[in-house]
């Protein structure tokens, strides 16, 4: 695979899941993990284009930093989840619905 | 210019991470009695930054850290928005945190985010600053913990946050792809140079927005905000109204005028578009969505702080109609309703904390009565939410004013028309508390006590909001220096 477009593919692909998984699932859990490939697919999407585009490291610098920032999310996302089960006994986002207009 | 000399233009942020360190360890050593000496020292680190903000006006333009931070007035404007929210924020939190003292130093943490997000002229800071900013919101949000409002809310608010972040930095990806430069200048210049693809140029650009849009509650990105405003310890819910909000809207400007338009000539008053598709019509039918949006579903409310949140939802898109002109005059605007703003916002938002916390309700037929019960608290919140409406002769009309001029000498008079006519929507549900708070006869009639604290903080809130609506040169100067960027 020496072309560019293989991985943009890849990458639309990654973050179309990445998007109707944050849409449909109802676990908190699982959105997170959504939320992780919508990220990951932005990395695939920039360490192509610094192989082909810019060929130079901005883009692979920028990628560590967003595999950095998703653990830190995830970090707190999962502490909140945890805290939230602590009380509710759910992760279900569906049955989070202590204030409506 | 390289790393070492621009740590000189760097104090203010390398002064408030070494107050955070120190806070961090002198916290640990503190007993519980006295663990309100880290929120009162905080707010002295804040006060102390202030003063190193003020020192960087006379600095000349520059890059700083190869290109990664830009030193402007535009960015000291916004930081100094920042401490000075801080330091509020963290004066209205010292009568009810006073055990939990790290909250002090989240918030520590958060401006110092909203610092680089003042300054950013790259991708990737673009990203962690918003980040920085974002992931101590969170916590702060759910900050009350078992309280399940609170856990809700900051459960919400990270699943947006996250997926718009997601989403804006795959948008800058594609950017990134289409010019080969992180550094939003030589963007830029790239851009300029090697015209992209239209197409996918405008996708970048939109889902950028959405991202940026998200952090400032725009319209179709606003539906996190009502829950996180209700559910958030009221202290927050007023720290995130202002500081985020403002270097949200920094970003964008930074952003619109660099990558979206680029400035004719050398002169900073007009850009020219970089795209064939017209995005100041886009940016002009988000506005009146989101200011329509706001002050419609206001309309309704009955609880004082989603009505707020609504009202802040309304005021960003005030902010954004100016966006469209794309000229100095538009972005000064902006820049100067930010201040006034903050002002009214803190002085609403300071009467709602102190008093729902005497009522223990944050409904608003809670407030009945209150123009008896507590006549200083109850004038001062009225004047608040008239300044909020835009009426004369109080801050806000002035702040509306320079808004709506800027609109109209860009020749967008329909979007000026729907402005004002959102201005008399918002004045109803602004009205309608104060109309509970006097007209209406309170179930008990004594007086609601209020701490001489209180009365201090809000007419220091108090006296601008009256002053800057009749003599207000000095705001404007502040905020026309401010607009430089090119200089």
């Amino acid at each position: 695979m020496n072309t560019l477009m293989p991985y943009l593919i890849i990458g639309a692909i990654v973050f179309t899941l990445g998007i109707f998984t944050i849409i449909y699932k109802k676990n908190a859990v699982g959105i997170l993990m959504g939320v992780e490939l919508v990220l990951n697919s932005v990395n695939i999407n920039f360490i192509a284009f610094a192989k082909f585009v810019d060929k130079g490291i901005n883009g692979q610098v920028v990628a560590i930093f967003i595999i950095i920032l998703a653990a830190a999310e995830a970090a707190i996302a999962l502490a909140i989840i945890l805290n939230i089960y602590r009380t509710k006994a759910t992760v279900d986002v569906t049955e989070l619905n202590e204030m409506k207009n | 210019m390289d790393n070492l000399s621009s740590i000189s233009y760097f104090i203010p942020e390398l002064f408030l991470s070494a107050a955070i360190l120190v806070l961090l360890i002198i916290d640990l050593l503190l007993k519980k009695e006295q663990k309100i000496w880290t929120g009162i020292l905080s707010a002295a680190a804040l006060i102390i930054s202030v003063f190193f903000i003020f020192r960087q006006y006379q600095l000349p333009v520059t890059d700083i850290f190869y290109g990664m931070l830009v030193a402007d007035s535009m960015a000291v404007l916004i930081k100094l928005i920042a401490a000075i929210s801080s330091t509020v924020i963290i004066l209205f939190s010292l009568p009810y945190v006073q055990e939990k003292s790290e909250y002090y130093i989240l918030i520590l943490i958060a401006t110092l985010g909203m610092f680089l997000m003042a300054a950013v002229n790259d991708i990737l800071m673009i990203i962690i600053s918003m980040e920085l900013v974002g992931l101590m919101s969170y916590v702060l949000t759910g900050f009350t913990k078992r309280n399940p409002k609170s856990d809700e809310a900051s459960l919400k608010y990270i699943l947006y946050a996250a997926t718009s972040t997601g989403v804006m930095a795959f948008g800058f990806s594609y950017l990134y792809g289409m010019t080969g430069q992180t550094n939003l200048i030589k963007i830029q210049q790239a851009l300029m140079t090697n015209p992209p693809n239209q197409a996918a140029f405008f996708i970048a650009i939109v889902l950028i927005l959405a991202g940026l849009g998200y952090k400032i509650s725009m319209v179709p990105f606003h539906f996190w905000l009502p829950d996180v405003y209700e559910g958030a310890p009221t202290p927050i819910t007023a720290f995130l109204s202002v500081g985020p909000k403002a270097a949200g809207l920094a970003v964008m400007i930074r952003f619109l005028i660099t990558v979206v338009a680029h400035p004719m000539g050398a002169s900073v008053n007009a850009f020219t578009q970089n795209l064939q598709i017209h995005i100041p019509m886009l940016i002009a039918v988000l506005a009146v969505a989101t200011m329509t949006f706001g002050n419609t579903v206001a309309l309704r409310q009955t609880n004082i702080k989603r009505l707020m949140a609504y009202s802040s939802i309304a005021h960003a898109g005030y902010m954004i109609m100016a966006m469209v002109v794309f000229n100095a005059q538009g972005f000064h605007a902006i820049l100067f309703y930010l201040v006034i703003y903050m002002i009214m916002n803190f002085g609403a938002f300071w009467v709602i904390i102190s008093m729902t916390d005497k009522l223990g309700s944050d409904e608003i037929s809670a407030f009945k009565g209150l123009g008896y019960r507590s006549p200083y608290a109850a004038v001062s919140l009225a004047i608040f939410l008239f300044s909020l409406t835009g009426l004369p002769p109080l801050a806000g009309f002035i702040g509306k004013v320079y808004l709506f001029a800027s609109v109209i000498k860009g020749g967008w008079y329909i979007l000026a028309v729907l402005g004002v006519l959102n201005s008399v929507i918002s004045l109803y549900y602004y009205a309608n508390v104060v109309r509970v708070m006097f007209l209406e006869t309170a179930p008990v009639q004594e007086a609601v006590p209020t701490t001489f604290y209180d009365k201090l903080m809000v007419t220091l809130l108090l006296a601008p909001t009256l002053l800057f609506g009749v003599y207000w040169s000095p705001v404007l100067k502040l905020t026309s220096i401010s607009f430089n960027i090119f200089h």
